[in-house]
């Protein structure tokens, strides 16, 4: 068994990745993927639980076609949003030729501690195989197709964002200038007189046409 | 994004906007009453229960719940942390 773990901030606020975790098919990265359906959903004590089916293509190397025949493989991927808490859960495994190859993938997408308007991603994922003699080498390509795949998975899903909020990486820089400018009680009339310069040119740069 | 069966992708799409107004605009917000999509989730689940037989595929597997139960995989720095305390 291989384990894989990293994480990742997206510079967008929990609620927005929310969103666009529902949407982060198709993006220009995620080619792989054939289909995507929910296959339940109800609210339980206040948390949405979702579960859905996802087909990919896959693609695997010569060797391994001995092993595997098919040329696509059903994914469920299971979820929980608690609004809350503002942590949303999935949990993510192959349906079939799981003693060949089996990837679980859990992934918690919460609120930054340091910066409200941030989200933290922290990807978890088991690799096995049960696969006499070639377990290890099984597990060994499982868990660098899994690490270049996940980068894929977090650029597509940024990408998502990108569209779906824009300007987003600008907007938090002022709003963290105008909260420094609080806290420091002394230096308040500077520092805010800082904040307004420094957000002058951002709004500018947001809005070409009115400057 | 498509369904797994063709003749349910329209249905999917119909649902998927549902949901994903609601999502939005009631539940993020803190209202749980999910009735609004539900006639349009019945139909599309009607669509792809069959669907997933015309594909073979394993439903039990499909209905098992792993997340939040026993069965879940631990990751080992939460798993060392639950066996110290």
């Amino acid at each position: 068994m291989k384990f894989f773990e990293n994480s990742t901030i997206f510079n967008y606020t929990w609620e927005q990745v929310a969103q666009g975790f529902w949407k982060r098919y198709p993006n220009p990265d995620s080619k792989h993927v054939l289909s995507e359906d929910t296959i339940s959903r109800e609210i339980k004590s206040g948390k949405l639980l979702s579960k859905r089916l996802l087909s990919k293509t896959n693609n695997i190397p010569n060797w391994a076609k001995r092993f595997i025949h098919t040329s696509y493989v059903y994914i469920l991927e299971e979820s929980i949003v608690d609004v809350k808490n503002k942590v949303l859960v999935t949990y993510t495994r192959n349906l079939g030729f799981t003693k060949v190859m089996s990837v679980t993938e859990k992934v918690v997408y919460k609120q930054s501690e340091e910066n409200p308007h941030k989200t933290e991603v922290l990807r978890y994922a088991w690799i096995d195989s049960q696969v006499r003699g070639f377990s290890r080498a099984i597990c060994a390509f499982g868990y660098e197709r899994f690490k270049k795949n996940s980068q894929k998975m977090v650029g597509g899903f940024n990408y998502v964002l990108q569209n779906m909020f824009p300007h987003q990486n600008s907007i938090p820089n002022v709003h963290m200038t105008v909260t420094t400018a609080h806290k420091l009680k002394d230096a308040a009339k500077n520092a805010s007189e800082l904040a307004k310069s420094k957000a002058a040119p951002i709004y500018a740069s947001l809005h070409p046409n009115q400057s | 994004m498509n369904s797994i069966g063709e003749a349910c992708t329209d249905l999917k799409k119909e649902y998927d906007d549902c949901f994903n107004a609601w999502f939005s605009d009631h539940f993020l917000r803190g209202r749980t009453n999910d009735s609004i999509c539900a006639p349009l989730l019945k139909v599309y689940q009607h669509c792809i229960k069959k669907a997933m037989k015309e594909q073979n595929l394993d439903y039990d597997e499909v209905r098992k719940d792993l997340l939040g139960t026993e069965k879940e995989k631990i990751p080992p720095v939460e798993a060392n942390k639950k066996s110290k305390s």
